[in-house]
């Protein structure tokens, strides 16, 4: 039995400390967010934010993740909209992370299986720059992949959603 | 757009009497299905216009990540004037879908667009009779919008599709003859509306196979050597050692004949347990190794054929000065298609029938392939498809669906197996390797005479691993398949050449590994020889290559896309490698190709590190031209899919083979192209509303492939006999 935090909810599971926390979320969470892509933390489309931080959660324990505050795509909105002091109480209308609607806007998705960890990633960087140059995306990135070749908008998006999180700050 | 609730109801109470409620794709449930067989000709079969005036389109090509889905909506939005929030896809589903056939070939819109469009158009045309009837107009005085029947002159006059037909069916023939709307009125078609299914893929709302669930299942993982050896040897089982697997969980092994498995309530237990188990395999016969494969092939036994032989060959090449000839043989590798997310099914069999939900690019025969393994005829077998990663042709999907179907009826409860990221990679039905040969001539105008490509490969695999496993077919290759021969649009068809001769040397595929469709299969390889051939005649020469190239093509659709693509290059002739210095050389190449009917072209621009054999592609320009585009922004997304995947397949992708066997194991053993690595991308759609539509999934790549193979020529001097574009290569053909 253990107690995880993910999306701002608590859930007693009755999983073992070593198993990793993908298979916690996808089965007993029946969460969609993230997704096993090799098991390796080598594709990145598991990607989860544990206390803001990416984190390959095919490869982290429940154990090594204890308390602190898990975050999985389905989360992403609300964990902006915390960090920027809007509501996101039950009701509340919470829009998108900036960096989930740019890769709509640009339709960068094509299959969208690497859109999980893409989107994780990318958040992650843009909690701590907001000026993002292209080189800086795709270094931040690069240990994300893409199967479809969808890398050029990915790109284009995480630049766009820099762009507004910049004038939503102005 | 939402599902009504009296939809809802409708649908899954009817799945719950023939079949354990479902999850996941569960979430579109279909509309009332036409009883009996699903039949093509029939209005019914395609089309339900619902009482809210909203309708759902039943297709039977699956939505691979390509936006097909989306062009077809398009396509019966737009005959029926409708909007496309007021239409929307029913799941693929062998109950209810008609059966197209499968979706590959980049066939969605081509076959699918002419058939969506009768059935709608009939549905229009009996939708209009029937509003003329209520309101007491001829038709010709009756417009829709948006569904709305209105009267020209009295618009206030209105009724709904929904009033006229709501949830009835149209008991109506496809004749044929229903009239389609000239194209001069399209709203919808040609213009890139977006993707309705964009939202759910980056929000965690849309599950994708790896995430659907059957209540009550277990979940199981497949137990093979690593990495496949010769597809004819299989694996053999020699001993188990169950004991292996003790205390994980209720983990416990299955076997049939020599297909292993095990399975296990909680997932982890599952992919632990096969990881522990360990099991004996018999030797079994092997390739040779990465490096010696080509020249194992060359020294095999083959069944030759000749495709073409039109003119003389030999008297144009004995007509023609060793300057205007031209020889060159390079060789192609074998490449995974390595889905993204590893392929998985899941499948509830009982007694006499059996559910199976999988992402097989064919529903129809994943279930003729599935029905010999449980004892059950195909008709008792329901297939649904949900969507997994993009699969870019025949990856494991029907295998992983065959081993779920297995052990469901094996354990008596549903299973759900995905395969581990080595299954995925070692076990793929790898796109072949190659070898060409090409000799062409020309005279002193750089008019191509004479040209003819010897190629040699193995065919497609017809059986798939569990099927072989279980002993139910041995080790089968495809009787007829388009890869018997090399393709004619890319050796030499895009030119008007009168003397032209292709001959085909197939090698045993028994002996080689399991094989199937890669994305444009093989047009990489043979575009890779060709074209470095027609480019090595405009050296000679001392030809620009587009010039040499705009000299020999005879039809305005080459022309067009070679144009395209080059304007959108700003291409500037050049007639020789540009003498450069320092350790980075730029070079630019052009190439011409396609699959089977539309047609490509691309210019590259690469940097050689001639220190390091380091290349970096740093801009491809592709230009299709599929005839009328449905919908440009979907084409320019598959365009640029088409040329990031060729720079990856040009510069990394190799499945290596040590002591026999596959190598390929993760993304370190067979990486794919990263980020940082990505080339600028501009994609070129060459729109011809007055032609039908063709395929535009994979028509750029073989003029890719050849397009970077020509900048690196341009950039160095040296022509590159082998790809992937690896550093030891490149260093070798610089030595």
């Amino acid at each position: 039995m253990a107690t995880l935090k993910v999306n701002g909810r608590s859930h007693t599971v009755t999983a073992a400390a070593d198993e990793p926390l993908l298979y916690v979320l996808g089965n007993d969470l029946e969460l969609a967010g993230p997704r096993f892509g090799c098991g390796l933390a080598q594709c990145g489309s598991c990607s989860v934010l544990v206390d803001g931080t990416e984190m390959r959660s095919c490869v982290t324990t429940l154990g090594q993740v204890g308390a602190r505050e898990v975050t999985t795509l389905e989360g992403l909105p609300r964990w902006y909209a915390l960090r920027h002091g809007k509501p996101v109480g039950e009701g509340a209308a919470v829009p998108l992370h900036p960096v989930q609607q740019a890769l709509i806007d640009v339709a960068a998705p094509q299959c969208g299986y690497c859109m999980n960890g893409m989107a994780i990633k990318a958040a992650e960087l843009l909690s701590h720059n907001l000026h993002p140059t292209e080189a800086q995306v795709r270094t931040a990135l690069n240990g994300h992949l893409c199967r479809c070749g969808t890398y050029p908008r990915i790109i284009d998006a995480v630049l766009q959603a820099a762009a507004v999180m910049r004038k939503a700050k102005a | 757009m939402s599902i009504t609730r009296r939809q809802l109801l409708q649908g899954s109470g009817a799945l719950v009497v023939l079949l354990p409620t479902w999850t996941g794709v569960l979430a579109q449930t279909p509309p009332p299905a036409v009883p009996g067989t699903v039949d093509l000709k029939q209005v019914d079969s395609w089309l339900s216009i619902h009482a809210d005036n909203t309708a759902t389109l039943r297709m039977g090509f699956a939505e691979l990540g390509q936006g097909a889905t989306t062009a077809l909506l398009m396509v019966a939005a737009e005959e029926l004037d409708l909007g496309m929030d007021q239409i929307r896809a029913a799941p693929l589903d062998t109950a209810h879908s008609p059966p197209q056939g499968g979706t590959y070939s980049s066939a969605s819109v081509q076959r699918g667009r002419p058939q969506v469009a009768a059935a709608a158009a009939e549905a229009r045309a009996a939708l209009l009779a029937m509003a003329a009837q209520r309101l007491g107009v001829p038709t010709a005085q009756l417009q829709v919008v948006g569904g709305v029947v209105q009267v020209v002159d009295a618009p206030q006059r209105t009724v709904t599709y929904g009033q006229l037909i709501g949830d009835q069916q149209f008991k109506l023939v496809v004749s044929g003859t229903a009239p389609l709307k000239p194209r001069e009125q399209y709203r919808l078609l040609g213009t890139a509306v977006p993707r309705p299914d964009l939202t759910d893929r980056v929000t965690g709302a849309k599950r994708f196979i790896q995430q659907t669930r059957l209540p009550g299942m277990v979940h199981g993982r497949v137990v093979r050597p690593a990495g496949q050896a010769a597809y004819g040897a299989g694996a053999v089982v020699q001993n188990i050692d169950e004991y292996t697997i003790a205390g994980i969980g209720d983990a416990r092994v299955l076997r049939r004949g020599n297909f292993v498995a095990v399975v296990a309530t909680r997932e982890w237990d599952a992919i632990k347990a096969a990881r522990a188990l360990r099991v004996s395999w018999a030797p079994a016969a092997g390739l040779p190794d990465t490096d010696a494969l080509h020249a194992a092939m060359r020294r095999d036994i083959t069944t030759d054929n000749t495709q073409l032989n039109q003119g003389d060959v030999d008297a144009a090449f004995a007509a023609a000065p060793a300057r205007q000839t031209v020889r060159f043989a390079a060789d192609g590798p074998y490449q995974a298609h390595a889905p993204f997310a590893p392929n998985c099914a899941l499948a509830d069999v009982r007694a006499d029938s059996a559910l199976v939900i999988c992402a097989s690019q064919d529903i129809q025969n994943a279930r003729r392939s599935i029905a010999p393994l449980i004892a059950l005829k195909p008709e008792q077998i329901r297939v649904q498809f949900a969507e997994g990663a993009g699969t870019y042709g025949h990856s494991g999907y029907d295998d992983v669906a065959q081993a779920a179907a297995v052990l469901s009826q094996m354990v008596g409860q549903p299973v759900r197996v995905q395969f581990s990221r080595a299954d995925e990679q070692g076990w793929d039905t790898y796109g072949p390797p190659h070898m060409g040969e090409v000799r062409l001539c020309a005279d002193a105008l750089g008019v191509i005479t004479g040209y003819q490509y010897d190629g040699w490969q193995h065919n497609w695999s017809l059986v798939d691993t569990t099927t072989q496993q279980l002993g139910v077919a041995p080790a089968t290759e495809w009787p007829v398949s388009p890869v018997e021969g090399v393709n004619p649009l890319v050796c030499g068809g895009q030119y008007a050449i009168a003397h032209r001769k292709l001959v085909n040397h197939r090698l045993n595929g028994l002996q080689y590994f399991k094989a199937g469709w890669l994305r444009s299969p093989l047009d990489l390889s043979f575009a890779f020889v060709s074209e470095q051939a027609v480019d090595q005649l405009a050296a000679q020469l001392g030809l620009d290559p587009v010039a040499l190239r705009q000299r020999n093509i005879t039809d305005a659709r080459w022309r067009g896309v070679l144009d395209a693509a080059t304007q959108a290059a700003k291409w500037q002739p050049r007639t020789k490698a540009v003498a450069a210095k320092g350790v980075w050389r730029s070079g630019r190449g052009v190439g011409l190709g396609t699959h089977l009917i539309s047609y490509g072209a691309a210019v590259a621009d690469i940097d050689v590190n001639i220190k390091t054999g380091q290349v970096r592609i740093r801009h491809l320009y592709g230009a299709i031209d599929a005839g009328a585009v449905v919908n440009p922004g979907i084409v320019e997304a598959q365009i640029t899919g088409q040329l990031v995947q060729t720079a990856s397949r040009m510069l990394l992708e190799e499945v290596p083979i040590e002591q026999g066997r596959s190598a390929a194991r993760d993304w370190v053993s067979y990486p794919i192209l990263r980020m940082q690595d990505c080339p600028a991308i501009t994609p070129v759609v060459v729109q011809r509303m007055d032609q039908r539509s063709t395929g535009a999934g994979e028509e750029t790549m073989a003029a890719a492939a050849a397009a970077i193979a020509n900048a690196f020529f341009d950039a160095t001097g040296r022509r590159m006999t082998r790809y992937p574009l690896t550093p030891a290569r490149v260093l070798a053909a610089l030595a």
